[in-house]
């Protein structure tokens, strides 16, 4: 069934420009659709995972609270395995940057489209054309919004959370349906050569695709690169951003080679040198606060008080867990301290169903009861043999396995827990 | 049927496709309208949009059809050679995109924000981008001259070298 007619079939030219390309085409095209067609979805679904896991329907944990439908697959987020968040986000915010040299190639290979001359020759052409507007624009805005927040340039006026969600479904919505209408043409395209053949295809014998498509220059200029050089440059573009940037969140030998990552240096010294977000400074945290007055409290049907040597002499609990931040960069470190289920049971609320994080640089957070009760839960007061450091969250933080990095609060305050269905 | 395939331009069905398309865009904005902010990112979606169609492409374009100039100019003192238009476009795209990735950290756009959130400083950015920036070129340049010393040692087919029309060769 052909749902859309190619506009190719009806004789429809380009633009006054004379296109030159000999190696743009359908088949070149379809290459990186399908790159795209891969990557893309992954893209959504781990971006969508992302905002699940900031339990939305927790208090005023939503970053997005008129979502309306678009939250309608929010589930309590897991507590195993500790890594889950990591991966998905390092997938997210490392797969989005590399698919930016494919996504650049791909708009190159089509920009004849956008020329095309009538501009449209029926409704449905032009109502196509709104929907690839979403898809363009779409994909270029959910690429410059996520880059400007990775790299804490946040003055274009508008929340991150808003525009990246809202954005991601109106590209979604006009790519779902290209998707839709191109798929035939794409298979088709993608049957017409083989990518052997290509590889092995040197700039002398590279030839023009069948010049039955509006993509097809219909006076083409001599090569002057082969398709495979095309494919080697994006994906060599890809490999480098790889390589340049996720040692990031992978970190290990890969650490070396991160040049341009968000996270290529790290304050702090010894036991506690290791990426921070968001430093005690910049929050308004000081000695004052942290000193030997500060206390810990815990609400529940009792209030209690706790100083840090008390905290102390608890019994303690060390667990390897990730920070994993939103804005894609981990680091996994060795952390010690109390259960925060050991304290919901003192607090006398051992069931607590849900719990408030309140912390000294006032930016609460609520947490589930799987959460309160995971095994890994922790309190932490050491890390990796020492006290945390002021930047880490000293007098106390809390960890929780496979939460995002936010949720991992520093400088503990109190917590309240609930105990209410 | 007939008629609105006619009057439509496409089988019905595409048609449905579109308002689906426009009806869960359009929900999107209203969600956006009831969180704040619309106008900014409604903004932002055209400017970038813009920015690649109207601006980025026909400038990149530009700066390939110069350099093909440039690179398919005759040069009749040096018969041998390599073209080099991929030597200098391949380690340009990779660098630009590098770059295109990383700008506010590199341009230090973002370095106050940068330095009270991380605790460190952008100032290493730059100079990782240059560094990167020149092993491209670095590299390139040398693929290059690899290629050329590869040409000029093989003796050209139609012409061989004065010394070889001497010697006797088995088989002419």
């Amino acid at each position: 069934m052909v749902l859309a007619d190619d506009s190719d079939a009806q004789g429809m030219t380009s633009l006054p420009h004379r296109w030159r390309s000999p190696v743009r085409g359908p088949w070149l095209t379809s290459v990186f659709g399908l790159v795209l067609l891969i990557g893309i979805p992954i893209e959504f679904i781990t971006g969508l995972l992302s905002y699940a896991a900031y339990d939305p329907k927790l208090g005023s944990n939503d970053p997005n609270p008129s979502h309306g439908a678009f939250g309608l697959y929010v589930f309590n987020w897991i507590t195993e395995p500790s890594w889950l968040y990591r991966l998905i986000e390092g997938v997210h915010v490392v797969l989005g940057l590399v698919l930016v040299p494919v996504v650049l190639a791909k708009l190159w290979s089509v920009i004849p489209q956008l020329f095309a001359w009538p501009p449209f020759q029926s409704l449905a052409r032009l109502l196509e054309r709104i929907s690839l507007m979403m898809v363009v624009g779409g994909i270029v805005f959910e690429m410059t919004t996520g880059i400007l927040y990775i790299d804490y340039y946040q003055k274009y006026g508008f929340s991150f959370y808003t525009g990246h969600f809202y954005g991601a479904w109106i590209f979604m919505s006009g790519f779902t349906v290209h998707v839709i209408l191109k798929f035939p043409k794409m298979v088709r395209s993608l049957k017409s050569r083989r990518l052997r053949t290509e590889l092995r295809t040197g700039l002398a014998g590279t030839l023009p695709e069948p010049a039955d498509d509006v993509l097809v220059a219909s006076h083409p200029d001599p090569p002057t690169i082969s398709r495979r050089g095309v494919l080697a440059m994006v994906a060599g573009s890809s490999l480098s951003v790889f390589l340049l940037t996720a040692g990031d969140t992978i970190g290990g030998a890969m650490r070396r080679l991160d040049l341009l990552g968000t996270r290529v240096g790290a304050p702090g010294v010894g036991p506690n040198h290791f990426p921070v977000n968001h430093t005690a400074a910049a929050q308004g945290v000081g000695p004052l606060q942290t000193g030997a007055a500060w206390r810990l409290e815990l609400v529940g049907s009792e209030r209690i008080s706790l100083s840090r040597d008390e905290l102390l002499v608890m019994s303690q609990l060390t667990e390897v867990l990730p920070i994993a931040c939103t804005e894609g960069w981990s680091t996994v470190q060795r952390w010690t301290g109390v259960p925060l289920a050991d304290l919901a049971r003192l607090a006398g609320a051992a069931n607590a169903t849900s719990a408030l994080l309140e912390t000294l640089d006032a930016s609460p957070t609520y947490i589930s009861g799987s959460q309160v009760h995971a095994r890994q839960s922790l309190l932490a007061l050491r890390v990796n043999g020492a006290d945390l450091s002021l930047d880490h969250g000293y007098p106390a933080r809390v960890m929780i396995p496979n939460a995002p990095g936010t949720h991992n609060k520093k400088w503990m305050q109190r917590i309240t827990f609930f105990e209410v269905d | 049927m007939r008629w609105l395939r006619r009057h439509y331009g496409a089988h019905p069905i595409h048609l449905l496709l579109m308002l689906a398309c426009f009806s869960v865009a359009g929900y999107a904005l209203t969600r956006i309208h009831a969180q704040g902010g619309i106008s900014r990112i409604v903004l932002w979606f055209a400017a970038v949009l813009i920015l690649h169609d109207l601006i980025g492409w026909p400038l990149y374009t530009w700066a390939d059809r110069t350099l093909l100039r440039l690179s398919s100019r005759p040069r009749p003192d040096r018969p041998a050679s390599v073209p080099w238009i991929n030597h200098v476009r391949v380690p340009v795209f990779l660098s630009g995109v590098l770059l295109l990735i990383s700008f506010p950290l590199v341009l230090r756009l973002s370095a106050a924000d940068y330095a009270s959130l991380s605790g460190t400083s952008e100032s290493g950015y730059f100079g990782h981008w240059l560094l990167v920036t020149g092993l491209f070129f670095a590299i390139s340049a040398a693929v290059y001259a690899l290629r050329l010393l590869k040409i000029r040692l093989r003796p050209h087919p139609s012409e061989p070298s004065p010394k070889l029309l001497g010697r006797p060769t088995a088989g002419s």
